[in-house]
């Protein structure tokens, strides 16, 4: 059974294992397997989280994946957007969110690449990056690990990093990163702030990580990812993502 | 003053170039696309625009409109990015103030109590503040605390589109989310407000529970009657995002040739013109 597990299957229990102990908060996931992975979470080993449709509902039941309450699931609470600014502010909330760059200390960016006045690129805008990194736990997903998203330094600053956090008095007491899940491994943060490798996912080598890596890090001495349980790949495979979504997001 | 009704012509004739708006709905979700395509049609320029970012900062901004955006982001939904906000950001065409979605919001409700601030968490450590050198930190009066005390947006006017409304603006939104649109008409001087349907007021219940009634005609000016006016946003539970005809902008905007033949074919007439086009545009794909 093990050797049929795929990447994506470990990238989610990946995912799934960030709401561990989370309690009754708002778990909040942006991308295919962040979702699936919260969702997992709750029907295993985490069942108090809360979950929403990504639009304006708490979900007892979720809707099918990538769609929102009106298209199925049983609906337990209404959550406008305005809601949430209030939610996440009262910390009863994690998310995990996608980075276009992230550097050694968490520092995050999805708002532009290169210069503001006359931007490289522009991507999406920080969203509520700093609001979140500000207000409650934050993780990353990754789905392409590479020296193009793990950076020196990042070019914008949206989700606040380790090493930005004092100078505001308390203002940031509630300032938590947590891990970052890639399709390679697991990454943690040091007592310096900085990022170390806790895990390689299975098949990945130790070298692939360091290499598509745009700073120092180094991946020996790093622990082997979980393989999902038989009880987990049960649920991923049947229930939670039968169309196989996950392998568009991390191909095998 | 009691009938508020107009053409959208006769509604966006009041906004003047240099002006501060805001544009209600969230990312390509019930944004007032009539009153927008009406705005194009003018010759108003330089705007400072506040919005959670849909379609129509893209298209003000290629049809010169924009000096400035205030936002947190600007999306399709479901397409990530908008070529046309990507081409006029990456020429260099029209300044930001980026800021956190959820500063947007204290922003709004700051304007909307005459606040000429209201502190908030988000900000701190990101590069929001030195981004932004005039937004400034406040210690808190109570303990260590310092927050981002951010700034009243205030607004000279506010364009919204909803469900229903009643002849003199008590508006209605029938959908999953009110988005901020009550926050923006109450920081804005003058509200423009787009509708699927004028009905009298004693048929406004009929749709939808008390609870839809969210904005009152004390802070609307104008009342146009749009339908499909949000078109190709959504417009839950009237109709859904026209994800066809948003993908055919999207391709449309990321070519200046097929651009030009996009505002040819839909933005060179009037809003009738539009919806005819578009209706044409489906009927050719599905006889193909």
């Amino acid at each position: 059974m093990t050797s049929e597990v795929t990447r994506a299957e470990v990238c989610i229990v990946a995912c799934a294992d960030t709401y561990r102990g989370a309690g009754e908060i708002l778990g909040h996931a942006v991308g295919i397997i962040p979702t699936i992975g919260a969702r997992l979470a709750k029907l295993t080993f985490a069942p108090d989280l809360v979950l929403s449709d990504g639009e304006a509902f708490l979900m007892h039941t979720p809707p099918p994946l990538g769609k929102t309450a009106s298209a199925g699931g049983v609906v337990e609470g209404w959550v406008p957007f305005r809601r949430i600014f209030d939610l996440l502010s009262s910390g009863r909330r994690q998310s995990m969110m996608g980075a276009s760059q992230i550097d050694q200390f968490g520092n995050q960016n999805i708002s532009l690449i290169g210069d503001r006045s006359k931007p490289k690129r522009q991507l999406i805008g920080v969203r509520g990056a700093p609001g979140n990194t500000a207000n409650h736990r934050v993780d990353y997903w990754v789905p392409q690990h590479s020296d193009r998203v793990f950076v020196e330094s990042v070019d914008v600053i949206s989700g606040v990093g380790n090493n930005h956090v004092t100078g505001f008095g308390k203002g940031l007491k509630y300032h938590s990163l947590g891990k970052i899940v890639t399709n390679l491994g697991v990454l943690g943060y040091d007592s310096t702030g900085r990022v170390f490798v806790e895990s390689v996912h299975p098949g990945v080598e130790s070298t692939e990580i360091e290499e598509n890596t745009g700073f120092a890090l180094s991946a020996s001495g790093a622990g082997l990812t979980r393989l999902p349980t038989e009880e987990e790949l049960h649920l991923i495979r049947e229930v939670l993502d039968p169309c196989g979504l996950r392998s568009t997001e991390v191909p095998q | 003053m009691s009938d508020k009704v107009v053409t959208a012509e006769e509604a966006v004739a009041s906004i003047r170039s240099g002006m501060t708006i805001g544009i209600g709905g969230w990312g390509s979700r019930r944004k007032p696309m009539a009153l927008v395509r009406a705005l194009l049609k003018t010759d108003v320029r330089d705007l400072t625009v506040v919005t959670f970012g849909g379609p129509e900062v893209g298209l003000l901004a290629q049809a010169g409109k924009i000096k400035k955006i205030v936002f947190g982001f600007v999306s399709l939904d479901s397409i990530s990015l908008d070529p046309l906000f990507s081409a006029a950001r990456q020429n260099g065409q029209i300044e930001t103030e980026e800021i956190d979605e959820g500063m947007v919001v204290a922003g709004l409700r700051a304007a909307a109590q005459r606040l000429d601030f209201l502190p908030i968490r988000a900000g701190l450590g990101s590069d929001v503040l030195p981004s932004n050198p005039h937004l400034a930190t406040i210690q808190s009066p109570y303990s260590d605390d310092v927050y981002v005390a951010m700034r009243g947006l205030t607004l000279d006017a506010a364009l919204i589109h909803v469900n229903r409304s009643d002849a003199k603006g008590n508006g209605q939104f029938l959908g999953p989310d009110p988005y901020f649109d009550d926050l923006f008409a109450m920081a804005a001087d003058r509200t423009i407000m787009s509708t699927e349907k004028i009905v009298p007021p004693e048929k406004l219940l009929d749709e939808g529970s008390f609870h839809t009634l969210f904005i009152s005609r004390m802070f609307v000016s104008a009342v146009v009657e749009a339908p499909r006016g949000a078109h190709f946003t959504t417009c839950e539970p009237d109709y859904g995002r026209d994800e066809v005809f948003q993908k055919h902008y999207v391709e449309s905007a990321r070519d200046p040739q097929k651009w030009e033949g996009f505002v040819k074919q839909f933005l060179s007439g009037s809003e009738a013109d539009y919806h005819t086009a578009v209706k044409d545009f489906h009927d050719s794909r599905s006889s193909e």
